[in-house]
């Protein structure tokens, strides 16, 4: 310590060392606190509405509320494509702690595939901050419970509730719905991004994806206090979404199960129509698939199975499948024979079993050559040669017609174009004629070629949807209707669109439809067998068309191959005649023969007249 | 006169005897009633700042009654008795502070805590009171203004504890004790041209502190200053939250108790650094000049107490003292409001926590010490 008489001597100088000093020091102190004023002036008034909206954005979240997808009802109001409440458990990766260490734990818990895991990892990518990525959908209410017992105590996950499609009746309705799938990245180029945020599936086929943009409906948003974390407090503004609008179809859900019940294992299509409206009554396709396995997303192998299957189970034969029409075509070519002036109703043709092109050795047969010989009279009038389906006289009628009038005939009930129905993927099937062949295969037409054609073979192709739509024709006597699944969206009307219809004379209509009476009705008619027991009369015509050949590169076994090789078996009906209300097309495929078809198309149609139609 | 009084002893005072209890207790009711104020409204903004939680409003009302405990204490001891330990306690603290190298305790990845088995203690606290009396008391001995040798000797005297601190590693009490030794320093009138050499010499160790002290965590503190955006939900985030809370305060606020940006979590340390972020966002600019102006009343008295206080000692000490409280204030607030990096200093008496609270109460109980005492000596 300093000596007090040192001190004394310093003291009046120090004193005015520390006053100048603290002057300086106040100065300073002064100049840091105007610094710091200015900063939160700054700050509190000049960017006070800048923070005030930057506050306000973290509290207050937009959440999109996705809209309630339409859902399909049968024409009595049974629902058919629904949607159910499932689970999603969601990361948000701004809330993990450790991201890398959450995702195993939830691979564990969730036993997450490898394919989830990397879909999971791609959304990631691409995800806005703080959103919920969806790791794993879809889990009902007691695989939530197994799994998500302690969830909450991993932060930065959560668990959304949400709707998932659920097909009830699975198989039986598969290829009329077709169904809707997770959104793909292609999906999203085609879509409209803002309608669907929030929104996890999207039509993939069928039903669902023709009518996607109605079902779908419009999201709703609601702003929504948050915290920190994440966790909702309360809903500030809400404003609802529009659910999807709902499909009511033509369809009769019990006809439908009959129908594929009637078909049974065999491999085919039954397409029932309504005559007065075009509407699809009943559309099975065997075999089928589940429906509901493709909403959650089919595992690869899973899908490999169906697609690689012999008995093509994703086909929908009834608008996808493509067959050589065969005898069906005979009611058709002799009305435009009969409109042409070929032949009239009285024309004759001498059947021995076989017919031969004038100046030209090789015989074309009659199918009774093989069945019974000698043909089916020694005077074949129009009306026999339908109800008994006589090939000789419709070799002679094809023959004296040509290929391209035949076309031009059979035209106008639309074979060879697609119908137009309301569903995905539909074939158009073939009409030759000698242009056609041309530019399909750069080849001329031959002379034997318009045989076979007159008897709905060889290049021939007709679609199950597209032979009910030329019976619809036959059915009305002319008019006829764009066939249709879907009747109503909401409350619109949508079906029962009229087509362009065929004016022939009535006269010519009743000759040939007293043929196709005679199918079922006359002792000799090809389809006599189902006769017994009907309370009504039906017109029709069975084919039986054979099976052009087997891809070469199919590996199956020698038993298979025999069976695939036999004929196809066709009819076409509808009933009543006078006031017809129902028109049936059934194909068996390798059935043998019509009989295969036959009693398939009885059963649909006596349910409908006698149980079901509510005329 | 003044030089006599002091080595009077107590009976020879009893002309001075002190008339209230104020005075009878060696309390400045000047420095200290702004002080209460500021107490009172530390601790409304506390119980908002923790959502209206009574226990840590309780805890902090417990760290204050410790602080005016403390305050009460040092106020009674004689400033010659303070400058006669100072070397002591110096040492002594020195000494803590190494222990703490060798055997601390760690918290969020620093040692920075001596376990005396039921308490825990932070040496780096006691050399901040320790600090501004070693060096007065040093340069106080030779005489003002001192002598280059005395102020190199000095300057080591604060770089030794300061570098211990620094390497625990702490660097904002290390700052703070460094600028409380400085203080004295600057007090006793060394030149300017050595002063702007300090500052040039401290610039020049910017460049091997960044490539060989800091650490990232300290770097990316540093950096994140200049561009809080560049990592908005990681190091960004603490200095956009509280910009934005204090941003959207405005003029009135948005009323106690109403701040969303601390009752919903988003402002990190809301109730220990950040706090000046819930008064700026629940009371406004309005509240943040009331709390400036409170501390203004006690930093002029501080300032006060300095120009009237009877000897050198007194008068470098009480700057000293004063001068840190505002360092408190003015690193706190700026790097609250993203003008400085983030650094660990504490708002006084409204941050929760005990440890500041009693240091800053040690160094008014000196304060209170050197007015009062030049009082009973004036009369």
């Amino acid at each position: 310590m300093a000596g007090p008489l040192d001190a004394m001597r310093d003291t009046r100088r120090e004193w005015s060392i520390n006053r100048a000093r603290l002057i300086a020091s106040l100065v300073g102190i002064l100049l840091l606190m105007t610094v710091l004023v200015y900063r939160y002036y700054s700050l509190q008034i000049v960017q006070h509405d800048a923070f005030l909206t930057q506050s306000d954005r973290n509290r207050i979240r937009v959440e999109v509320i996705p809209p309630t997808r339409g859902q399909i009802v049968d024409r009595k109001g049974r629902l058919l494509a629904t949607n159910q409440p499932t689970y999603v458990v969601g990361v948000i990766a701004e809330r993990a702690t450790d991201l890398s260490a959450l995702t195993e734990e939830l691979q564990d818990r969730l036993t997450l595939t490898e394919d989830e895991l990397d879909a999971f990892k791609e959304r990631l990518a691409q995800r806005r901050p703080f959103e919920t990525v969806p790791i794993k959908v879809g889990l009902d209410d007691s695989a939530l419970a197994r799994v998500a017992v302690d969830l909450h105590q991993l932060p930065g996950v959560v668990v959304e509730a949400q709707l998932t499609r659920h097909y009830p009746f699975a198989e039986l309705l598969s290829h009329v719905l077709g169904y809707v799938g997770r959104i793909s990245l292609d999906d999203l180029e085609a879509l409209d991004g803002d309608r669907y945020r929030g929104t996890l599936y999207t039509g993939k086929v069928g039903l669902e994806k023709r009518y996607e943009p109605l079902l779908h409906g419009q999201p709703g948003f609601q702003h929504v206090e948050t915290n920190a974390h994440g966790r909702l407090l309360r809903v500030l503004e809400k404003q609802p979404p529009q659910s999807g609008q709902d499909l009511r179809l033509y369809l009769d859900l019990d006809l439908q199960r009959v129908a594929a019940e009637a078909l049974g294992e065999q491999r085919g299509a039954v397409v029932a129509l309504d005559p007065l409206n075009g509407g699809v009554l009943a559309m099975v396709s065997n075999p089928s698939y589940d429906a509901n396995l493709f909403v959650e997303g089919i595992s690869y192998s899973a899908y490999a199975v169906l697609r690689n299957s012999l008995d093509t189970p994703l086909l929908n034969r009834a608008v996808q499948g493509q067959y050589p029409p065969g005898s069906t075509v005979k009611p058709l070519l002799a009305l435009g024979g009969l409109s042409r002036g070929f032949i009239t109703p009285a024309t004759i043709v001498r059947d021995p079993g076989w017919y031969r092109i004038p100046g030209d050795d090789r015989r074309y047969r009659d199918w009774t050559l093989r069945v019974r010989g000698g043909g089916h009279a020694e005077q074949v009038d129009m009306r026999m040669a339908i109800a008994e389906s006589c090939d000789t006289y419709y070799y002679d009628l094809a023959f004296r017609m040509g290929i391209d009038t035949m076309a031009d005939v059979l035209e106008p009930y639309g074979l060879g174009r697609a119908t137009g129905v309301d569903t995905t993927g539909e074939q158009s099937g073939i009409l030759p004629s000698t242009r056609w062949k041309r530019e399909a295969m750069g080849e001329a037409w031959f002379p034997g070629e318009t045989l076979s054609a007159g008897i709905g073979q060889g290049y021939m192709l007709a679609t199950p949807l597209q032979l009910a739509q030329a019976t619809m024709v036959l059915a009305n006597r002319g008019t006829s209707f764009v066939p249709a699944l879907v009747h109503r969206v909401g409350e619109l009307t949508v079906g029962g669109v009229p087509r362009e219809p065929l004016k022939l004379g009535e006269e010519d209509w009743e000759a040939v439809i007293a043929g196709m009476v005679d199918v079922v009705h006359s002792q000799r008619g090809t389809a006599a067998s189902i006769s017994r027991g009907m309370s009504y009369q039906m017109a029709s015509k069975t084919g039986t068309s054979q099976v052009i050949g087997i891809a070469q590169d199919a590996i199956y076994e020698e038993e298979k191959v025999s069976e695939r090789n036999r004929n196809h078996g066709l009819f076409i009906a509808f009933a009543p005649v006078e006031n017809p209300r129902i028109v049936v097309a059934v194909i068996a495929e390798n059935g043998g023969g019509s009989s295969a078809a036959t009693p398939i198309a009885r059963q649909v149609i006596d349910t409908w007249l006698n149980e079901l139609s509510d005329v | 006169m003044s030089e006599y009084a002091r080595y009077l002893d107590d009976s020879q005072q009893s002309f001075a005897r002190p008339k209230t209890v104020a005075q009878w207790l060696h309390l400045d009711l000047m420095l200290l009633l702004p002080l209460c104020l500021i107490m009172g409204l530390g601790l409304l903004v506390l119980y908002s700042a923790s959502d209206g939680d009574w226990d840590t409003v309780s805890r902090q009302l417990r760290n204050l009654i410790v602080g005016w405990g403390a305050l009460l204490v040092v106020a009674q001891i004689r400033i010659d008795t303070i400058q006669r330990w100072s070397p002591v306690l110096y040492l002594f603290a020195l000494g803590l502070l190494l222990m703490v190298l060798g055997f601390g305790v760690g918290a969020k990845g620093a040692q920075r805590w001596l376990s005396l088995g039921v308490i825990r203690f932070q040496p780096s606290e006691l050399m901040k009171i320790a600090m501004p009396l070693a060096v007065a008391f040093w340069v106080v001995r030779s005489g003002l203004p001192p002598r280059l040798g005395v102020t190199v000797v000095a300057l080591l005297i604060i770089a030794g504890p300061a570098a211990v601190i620094a390497l625990q590693p702490d660097l904002g009490t290390a700052l703070l004790v460094a600028a409380s030794g400085a203080f004295v320093i600057f007090m006793a009138g060394i030149s300017w041209w050595q002063i702007v050499a300090g500052i040039l010499a401290a610039l020049a160790a910017i460049w091997p502190a960044w490539l060989f002290v800091l650490r990232d965590y300290q770097k990316q503190r540093i950096l994140t200053l200049f561009d809080p955006e560049a990592d908005k939900l990681g190091a960004g985030w603490n200095i956009i939250q509280s910009k934005t809370a204090i941003g959207s305060g405005g003029w009135s606020g948005k009323g106690w108790m109403q701040g969303t940006q601390s009752h919903l979590d988003f402002l990190p340390e809301s109730q220990t650094d950040f706090i000046i972020a819930v008064l700026a966002e629940e009371w406004g600019f309005r509240g943040v000049l009331c709390l400036l102006a409170l501390y203004g009343l006690v930093v002029a008295r501080g300032f006060w107490i300095s120009l009237t206080a009877q000897n050198t000692y007194g008068r470098l000490l009480a700057s000293a003292i004063t001068l840190t409280f505002c360092v408190y204030i003015v690193v706190n607030m700026g790097m609250v409001a993203g003008l400085l990096p983030v650094v660990g200093v504490p708002l006084p008496f409204v941050s929760f926590g005990g440890t500041a609270i009693v240091t800053l109460m040690l160094g008014f109980g000196i304060l209170t010490a050197i007015s009062t005492e030049k009082r009973i000596i004036s009369q």
